[in-house]
């Protein structure tokens, strides 16, 4: 492997590029920071923020007063300040809280109460016939709801990319294959050895997702949280599902889980999930029958036009709990380490937020070597909603690869030469939908292992074919 | 930008293509085959092995030159093909909505045939258990990477289910230098005829049924499926790669945007005995109906709905009839039947759950026997039962077709 030992010494080394690594990256970048990035896997989103409800959240159900509430909320924003320009999908559902017996009815006027206090001042409590009104598909013993007008659907691997394609667009690296196997002080500076060589850095922020509190060890010495993973599983309807539910339908919480939640995804499909699973192991995200089947019965149970609706994709996801329910994000500036752990399930809403507010903490003891950067560039990225023109309705392509959810060959050779380009045949998927549709890639897999073939650091081939 | 023709037909496969050549035979001046891919000829394009062609050309060719056949004889008999068209929907009195290199465009036909095959059910619709690796697939796809990539796309898979396609991936695997682990089957028993299944034997790859799947391993790539035998006893079989076979499910995906009836059963379209569906200027042929069967089937069942075509177009008012017959309802242990209506003599196709072993019954509404046929099918067998013309009073209500079985 060819050692990195020239590189020059970064003012921060981020440890995982999933969304919240991808964040921090940009936020760091923008203020003049020199970042690296390094990511054990050979793409980004590779491990907890591959797998998500991709919801949009207001915070409503936030603790009050909690720094996870505050960086959804500032990430909210930002991220609404920053889609045009990069051309981030928003899919305006709102959500509803929805009540299905007499207890769960009682408890929506708490839940009311705190979405006020959170300062999600557009929630209202909605009537039996104004939940069916709006959504008309919803089992009759539907008792009222909380409307959230604000929680909306987002594509959940676009926003991260963009993340990380402007820090790179300002001079961020990001190494691949890249664990870290250790670390140590040079002086004032870490000397990082990872799989892909020696890398410098002043301070490191540890973004580690599932593997945050093995990584602070490594430079505190003891952990200061345990990560316990958690399952989540989903199950991702045809798109026809899509027609019989617009709005977000949340349950109302208990205290461990939020529970099963019932959504349109950006593109068009349906998708009902998570399981709250807890387990030991960290790279076992498998998806098992009874928990499938458990998921497709709820779905049915609340929308019952949903009884024998195709299934496209079933997949799951593990989130990284640790033993307590808040964010572990915290800071020791001597030592030159920020953590951002412990962001188990409102990572993708407010991963922009944790790094704004990591960044304050790193600006009050260290200085970027550069200023902020006035006028970034800003990465465009291809629409992949279904709600927003597509690029197969654009005249001039060169025919569809994936006709399940209309990839186009020009789609994927732009995803194949980008800026960041996938690393392997999952980030190929989540950056062009290919081979992600019903029939999962019974007609297009050969032909995209083919137009992608050299050009992944994982080929969809295997190694030596001939 | 808009079009028109007398017939679209959607999907250039075997059905599909054999439509169009008889509308042209019988004088339909213009028609059109929308075909998605860059080539037309539907799934033998990458079913490299024979037989097939027997019925329709009286030879036995390889998939894919079957496919070049059936596509030189339309474009000779004055075919238009459009390769790169994708229908997203048909929507009412005949307007279909395209997808094409040149951005949207609709073409109005006098009568639309939906012909867009089936395809094998995923990892994903069967609900296979484990982890998510490269490199666990279709038979499709197996093919796809064979024939028209000329790659491989592992070199020791193990292949679920125990159909004809899983011999034919078998086939495939072992002509192109990939040596399969084993052939899994979840059900009790192989489901296609046992003595198909020497082949496996004579390839010296071991048949598992009864297994049921555990887990699917590998963390990039797949490593191995764990699997628990009939015995009891559980195994992780060391493999590279998983081909999921059969269980074929329609691609129904237009004929469902474009709001035609589907059977329960089936999954495909609702259609009465000359193939109309709901939508009177809509009709279907091929495996879109009838997961699955030969291609020789589906090129036949194209010709049979082209000359309807062929002859309500000819006719002076040439207005779309309705659809008419009664209803045909399948009972206990049948999966399907096709058509779903009839009204004069016609032969049902039929699927049944598992093997049959008993007496098929065509009832009318007041419980009269029609038809009585004994039945002795191997699971997947294609059961065809004739029915006579029948008299107003047995059509005067639903058909009930019974399995009345022996065990």
């Amino acid at each position: 492997m060819h050692l990195v030992h020239t590189s020059p010494e970064a003012d921060v080394a981020i440890i995982g590029a999933g969304v919240v690594g991808c964040a921090m990256a940009r936020r760091f970048a923008l203020e003049g920071a020199t970042v690296v990035v390094l990511e054990a896997a050979t793409d980004i989103l590779s491990g907890a923020s591959k797998a998500n409800s991709a919801i949009l959240h207001t915070g409503f159900d936030a603790p009050t007063g909690s720094l996870e509430l505050a960086c959804m909320q500032a990430a909210y924003a930002e991220y609404m300040d920053i889609r045009a320009a990069m051309n981030l999908p928003v899919l305006e559902t709102g959500a509803m809280v929805a009540a299905w017996s007499d207890e769960e009815e009682a408890r929506l006027p708490t839940l009311l109460a705190q979405a006020q206090e959170n300062g999600v001042t557009d929630t209202r409590l909605l009537s039996r016939a104004e939940v069916l009104a709006r959504e008309p598909a919803l089992a009759g013993h539907v008792r009222g709801a909380l409307l959230v007008p604000r929680e909306h659907v987002i594509d959940p691997w676009s926003a991260p990319l963009a993340y990380a394609t402007q820090a790179q667009m300002l001079g961020a690296r990001f190494l691949f294959n890249a664990a870290l196997r250790g670390a140590r002080r040079d002086g004032a500076t870490w000397v990082l050895d990872t799989a892909a060589g020696e890398v410098r850095a002043t301070t490191v922020v540890n973004c580690a997702g599932l593997y945050g509190d093995h990584v602070e060890t490594m430079f505190t010495g003891k952990p200061s949280f345990e990560i316990r993973p958690r399952k989540g599983q989903f199950v991702v309807y045809d798109k026809a599902a899509s027609e019989h539910l617009r709005t977000i339908l949340l349950p109302v919480p208990n205290d461990r889980t939020k529970g099963v939640v019932l959504t349109r995804t950006i593109f068009g499909n349906l998708l009902v999930g998570p399981t709250a699973e807890e387990q030991e192991a960290r790279d076992r995200p498998d998806v098992t029958r009874p928990e499938l089947d458990m998921l497709m019965d709820k779905a049915v149970e609340l929308v019952p036009a949903l009884r024998d609706m195709p299934v496209t994709a079933v997949y799951a996801g593990l989130r990284p709990a640790t033993e307590r329910k808040e964010y572990r994000v915290h800071a020791d500036a001597d030592l030159g380490y920020y953590c951002a752990g412990g962001i188990r399930s409102t990572g993708l809403t407010a991963a922009l937020g944790i790094a704004s507010h990591v960044f304050a903490l790193w600006s009050g003891a260290h200085q970027a070597v550069r200023g902020a950067v006035n006028d970034p560039p800003q990465p465009v990225m291809p629409n992949l909603a279904e709600h927003l023109p597509r690029d197969y309705q654009i005249p001039g392509h060169d025919g569809i690869v994936c006709h399940c959810e209309m990839v186009t060959a020009r789609e994927i050779r732009a995803a194949l030469e980008g800026p960041l380009p996938p690393g392997d045949f999952g980030g190929l998927r989540r950056r062009t939908r290919c081979a992600m549709g019903r029939c999962q890639g019974f007609n297009c897999l050969a032909r995209v292992a083919t137009l992608s073939e050299g050009k992944l650091r994982a080929d969809i081939l295997p190694e030596g074919d001939a | 930008m808009s079009d028109t023709c007398d017939v679209a037909i959607v999907g250039g496969g075997p059905a599909g293509l054999s439509a169009a050549v008889e509308l042209r035979r019988q004088g339909v001046a213009r028609v059109v085959v929308l075909e998605r891919f860059g080539r037309a000829g539907g799934i033998p394009r990458h079913c490299g092995h024979p037989p097939f062609g027997m019925r329709e050309f009286r030879r036995v060719l390889s998939g894919p030159a079957y496919a070049r056949r059936l596509v030189a004889t339309a474009e000779d008999a004055g075919v238009e093909i459009r390769t790169d068209h994708t229908v997203t929907a048909v929507r009412p009195g005949g307007v279909l909505e395209l997808a094409t290199t040149q951005g949207a465009m609709t073409l109005t036909a006098r009568r639309v045939l939906i012909a867009t095959g089936n395809r094998e059910r995923t990892r994903a619709q069967r609900l296979a258990p484990g982890l998510r690796p490269v490199g666990v697939m279709n038979t499709a796809a197996l093919q796809a990477f064979v024939y028209e990539e000329r790659r491989k796309p592992f070199s020791r898979p193990v292949i679920v289910g125990s159909e004809m396609v899983a011999l034919s991936a078998l086939l495939t695997c072992v002509r192109h230098g990939m040596r399969p682990a084993a052939l899994v089957e979840t059900r009790e028993r192989v489901q296609t005829r046992r003595l198909f299944m020497a082949l496996a034997a004579l390839l010296r790859v071991p048949v598992l049924t009864g297994a049921e799947l555990l887990s699917i391993e590998g963390r990039t790539r797949v490593e191995g499926l764990r699997l628990r035998r009939n015995d009891g006893t559980e195994v992780t079989l060391a493999c590279d790669g998983i081909v999921f076979s059969g269980r074929f499910t329609p691609e129904a995906t237009v004929a469902r945007a474009s709001g035609l009836a589907l059977d329960a059963g089936s999954l495909g379209p609702e259609i009465d005995a000359e193939g109309r569906s709901s939508d009177p200027h809509v009709f279907v042929a091929g495996n879109v109906l009838h997961p699955v069967e030969t291609a020789g089937v589906c090129w036949a069942e194209g010709r049979r709905v082209a000359c309807v075509i062929a002859r309500e177009l000819a006719a002076e008012t040439a207005a779309p009839a309705s659809r008419a017959g009664a209803a045909v309802r399948p009972g206990e242990g049948l999966r399907y039947v096709v058509p779903q209506r009839i009204s004069g003599a016609t032969e049902l196709n039929i699927r049944a759950e598992g093997a049959a072993r008993g007496r098929l019954v065509l009832r009318d509404a007041t419980g009269r026997e029609l038809v009585v046929k004994t039945l002795h099918a191997y699971p997947e067998q294609p059961i065809r039962l004739r029915v006579p013309a029948l008299d107003a009073a047995a059509l005067s209500g639903d058909l009930h077709l019974g399995l009345e079985r022996d065990d």
